[in-house]
């Protein structure tokens, strides 16, 4: 119980700081926030559209969660996710002639590569190189953005910014077809699929040999170099899944909802994956829980953009963010950590 | 093709492209050099070029303008330093947070005071200030190189970046020197975003577009020092001159080629690839002092 205390009062300060903000521009706080709760979980509509917002956000947060347990500060999700994504339509597109289970599992093998090379080249310049990776994947993002343009170039449909549509077989049913009362929304099976991966990473984190080096890289890498560990292989995997785990947000986009891969499609998940990872305190459980709440505050933020302007939601985020980081310590410790290896390099 | 790369026009999108990198990438290596990373570069940048907006727009000049991106930029600052050395905050959450804290407080004052999602009205108060900037920023990497290497704060400044607890047990405070260096720092990113709106003639949402993490990029690439900070933006300004110069003759080279350039090269010395480059041994360190 007391572990929930620094995210609670973290949703304070940014409750009171956004009420300052909706009341320097005229508006009526209280109004705001029952706008924002009906526009979410107020109707079917609203909760799926929550759900299909908070997929996405699983995804990249434990992501981040995954890096950050070992010590790592992975900021690239953002280019990761977008490799993976394309790649993700690509064998979708290809899938015509596979049945259905092997199609959508092609396609998602794919995301999760591309993801993880994106991953392991700031993995490999870390252990290998001791370069600071959270420079590397800030870089390889832009660098992502500036081949994507390269490749939309020859593979977007002509006079768009997309990919052709994928293989029926490939697409991902919505959660409307069981639940009639989430009629319209864009929430579909991969929401299942991101659950999963968060069982998985909590399984592998804290139950397995892999799991159990990476946590030890992550709390001291003198000790675990002392015990017999390879520091730098755990850093190279630890990059790469947490890249594989952001290729894999296309399940959910691509496969479930637009059936093709858009420019720009992301709008900043990657970098929602830290605020996701750091409220949910870098672990699986409290990752699902975070991202919960910033894909409310996402829905949340159309349901009010008529009374204040819908980017009250950012400042909201921000403010979180900035509480966390500053106010609770077993972020803190998790980050000291990170901050010791850094040192170290 | 050649007369082009030699032209007066050329020359002047060179400077137009250098400068809010310069000026940013100043403010990043003032704040390294104290120990602090400045991932939030990216923000200050776009709140300068909204203060400065706001500045010219409602003050009716330059000056005004100018003194708005600065403040602006410099108040953010003070935020950030409050984040990071005072409440000891993690530095590349609390960069990260600021830069989405710009973007979106940015774009709600922009619909509160223009009731405009994409851009303020044009400013034309800001007259020729660019000839001005342009000298002003070349005095300050000229300065910023005095300062760091013969004055008393600029070794102060080093050591504390260096090696925060042997500075302090000199009796240099480090949080005060990097409350110092991130305020000001703040302040010419902030300038920097004054360029960018005085250059446009308005604020547009989100015109800071990766031009901080260009900065940052320069300030590794120039291995953490003013001048040579500075170098590598004319560096990567040259660079994107040249790709609109090729673009504009018809000359086969893809953009995106040349824009993954200061990306790939940043990595490249990173890696200690080419030369050999030296991080502030206490940057991104949490202050224990």
């Amino acid at each position: 119980m007391k572990s929930l205390l620094p995210p609670a009062w973290a949703f304070l300060i940014a409750l009171a700081a956004a009420s300052a903000l909706i009341i320097a521009v005229g508006g009526a706080p209280l109004a705001v926030y029952r706008l924002l709760l009906a526009g979410t979980w107020g109707n079917g509509y609203g909760i799926g559209q929550v759900l299909f917002k908070t997929t996405p956000l699983i995804f990249t947060g434990l992501s981040v969660a995954l890096a950050l347990r070992a010590g790592l500060f992975n900021i690239g999700a953002e280019g990761q996710l977008t490799v993976g994504a394309f790649l993700t339509a690509l064998v979708g597109m290809h899938a015509a002639s596979l049945p259905a289970p092997v199609a959508v599992t092609l396609a998602l093998v794919a995301g999760a590569l591309g993801g993880a090379f994106v991953g392991a080249i700031a993995g490999a310049l870390k252990a290998w190189r001791g370069a600071h990776e959270v420079i590397n994947t800030i870089m390889l993002n832009f660098i992502v953005r500036a081949v994507m343009v390269g490749v939309g170039a020859h593979l977007f449909e002509r006079e768009q910014i997309h990919t052709a549509p994928i293989a029926a077989s490939a697409e991902l049913p919505r959660l409307s077809r069981w639940l009639g009362a989430l009629h319209g929304s864009a929430a579909n099976a991969s929401l299942f699929f991101a659950v999963a991966v968060a069982l998985a990473a909590w399984w592998l984190v804290e139950r397995t040999p892999a799991g159990f080096r990476l946590r030890a890289v992550g709390a001291s890498p003198a000790a675990a170099a002392t015990s017999g560990i390879v520091v730098g292989r755990v850093q190279l995997f630890a990059m790469a899944l947490s890249g594989a785990v952001a290729g894999l947000v296309g399940a959910n986009f691509v496969l479930g909802y637009k059936h093709y891969y858009e420019d720009g499609f992301s709008g900043g998940i990657g970098y929602m994956g830290i605020a996701v990872a750091v409220l949910g305190r870098a672990r699986p459980l409290g990752v699902v829980l975070a991202a919960l709440l910033f894909g409310t505050l996402s829905q949340g933020a159309l349901a009010v953009n008529a009374v204040v302007p819908k980017e009250i939601v950012d400042v909201l985020t921000a403010v979180i963010i900035f509480s966390v980081a500053a106010a609770s310590p077993s972020v803190r410790r998790q980050l000291v950590a990170a901050a010791r290896l850094e040192a170290r390099a | 093709m050649i007369a082009t790369l030699f032209s007066v026009a050329f020359f002047a999108a060179v400077v137009r492209i250098t400068v809010p990198y310069a000026l940013a990438a100043l403010g990043g290596t003032l704040s390294e050099r104290s120990g602090v990373i400045n991932i939030a570069l990216e923000g200050l940048l776009l709140i300068g070029a909204f203060t400065s907006t706001l500045g010219a727009y409602f003050g009716h000049g330059a000056i005004t303008g100018v003194l708005g991106g600065v403040a602006g930029g410099a108040a953010f600052g003070a935020l950030y330093a409050l984040l990071v050395v005072t409440l000891r905050g993690d530095q590349i959450v609390c960069g990260v947070a600021l830069n989405l804290l710009a973007d979106g407080l940015t774009r709600f004052l922009l619909k509160a005071t223009f009731d405009s999602s994409s851009n303020s009205p044009r400013v034309d108060a800001w007259g020729n200030v660019g000839t001005r900037l342009i000298a002003l920023t070349v005095g300050l990497v000229a300065l910023f190189h005095v300062v760091f290497y013969y004055t008393p704060f600029g070794l102060r400044l080093r050591a504390v970046g260096e090696h925060p607890e042997a500075a302090a047990s000199l009796g240099v405070k480090p949080a005060r020197i990097r409350w110092v260096a991130l305020v000001v720092a703040g302040a010419l990113a902030g300038l920097g975003g004054a360029w960018l709106a005085s250059d446009q003639r308005q604020f547009v949402a989100g015109m800071s577009n990766g031009r901080g993490y260009i900065a940052l990029a320069a300030v590794i690439f120039g291995s953490w020092r003013p001048m040579r900070a500075a170098a590598a933006c004319l560096l990567f300004g040259l660079a994107e001159a040249m790709q609109i110069a090729l673009q504009a003759a018809g000359v086969g080279v893809p953009g995106w080629a040349v824009q993954m350039l200061p990306y790939i090269l940043t990595m490249v010395t990173l890696a200690g690839l080419i030369g050999r480059s030296h991080a502030p041994r206490a940057l991104g360190r949490l202050d224990r002092s």
